[in-house]
């Protein structure tokens, strides 16, 4: 019966939290309404997601998100840099194809988003089944360098999130 | 408003002023567009971010309450910005750039703007 009524509990509970920042104001009333939506808009949307990802270790979330945020922070100013202090010829800019290991949807898509926002690295494209992921970086003179920062910095923790 | 406050307000203001220039200076400065989709997804962040942060700062300093719009707008940003570039970089490549300008992907399969992708095993 709960599972019927709360089939994603994790969506419903980022509904009401959306909710309330939305409203930007704790009260019964909004809090009542919040859940309101978050149970109804998942079972809505429920043929929608077929199989959901499951979260294995919440307080690693917790880890990844503060190390990506760090991370941006130093992208920022390495990026800003690259683009004040570099002349145009010095800028060596190279595709690299980064193997995956992750296999859900979910984790290829939040790994290629923290690829796109930290040091001067873009994921341009995966392969078309899904096993690699080719990234643009900026500027980098060790290619090999950079793939495997990327596969033991995020993909190592991701794979413990979400396998 | 303590003085402590305008004083953070101030400078998180000026970085991401800085920041924010650095970024468009970017998209004028870099020579090709792969290149410069790099200046607008990073600096460009943290430009906002430090925005973000002094209006925060400045809700809870001027009226006592924590403003928490300010964090659905970070991750608002956190979802669009990687999904924007990699759209840009998808069109980019289909354009301008042929299959044997890129790395091979490693597998039997070709990157996703060039090749299909492997049948189903079932189809529903």
């Amino acid at each position: 019966m709960l599972r019927r009524l709360i089939p994603h509990p994790l969506l419903s509970l980022t509904l009401i939290l959306f909710w309330l920042a939305l409203v930007n104001t704790l009260t019964l009333g909004h809090l009542i309404l919040g859940v309101l939506f978050g149970i109804g808009i998942p079972m809505i949307t429920a043929p929608y997601w077929p199989d959901r990802p499951i979260i294995r270790a919440p307080l690693k979330v917790a880890e990844y998100f503060l190390i990506v945020l760090w991370d941006i922070v130093v992208a920022n100013v390495q990026v800003a840099m690259i683009i004040l202090f570099r002349r145009n010829e010095d800028i060596r800019t190279q595709w690299i194809p980064v193997p995956l290991d992750l296999k859900s949807a979910e984790a290829i898509t939040v790994l290629a988003g923290t690829i796109t926002m930290t040091p001067g690295t873009v994921s341009a494209t995966l392969a078309a089944d899904g096993s690699c992921v080719l990234v643009h970086c900026l500027h980098t003179d060790d290619p090999d360098a950079v793939r495997d920062e990327i596969k033991s910095r995020y993909e190592s923790r991701l794979k413990e999130i979400f396998q | 408003m303590p003085f402590i406050a305008e004083l953070l307000i101030a400078i998180l203001l000026i970085i991401s002023g800085v920041f924010g220039f650095v970024g468009s200076y970017g998209l004028i400065k870099l020579k090709d567009p792969m290149q410069r989709l790099h200046a607008p997804t990073k600096a460009t962040t943290l430009g906002i971010g430090g925005v973000l942060i002094a209006s925060m700062i400045y809700f809870v300093a001027k009226t006592g309450h924590i403003s928490v719009h300010e964090l659905i707008i970070t991750l608002f940003l956190f979802l669009t910005a990687p999904i924007t570039a990699n759209f840009i970089a998808k069109a980019y490549m289909a354009r301008n750039l042929k299959r044997t300008d890129l790395p091979g992907s490693g597998t039997n399969y070709g990157w996703s703007v060039y090749s299909d992708p492997p049948e189903r095993e079932s189809s529903n």
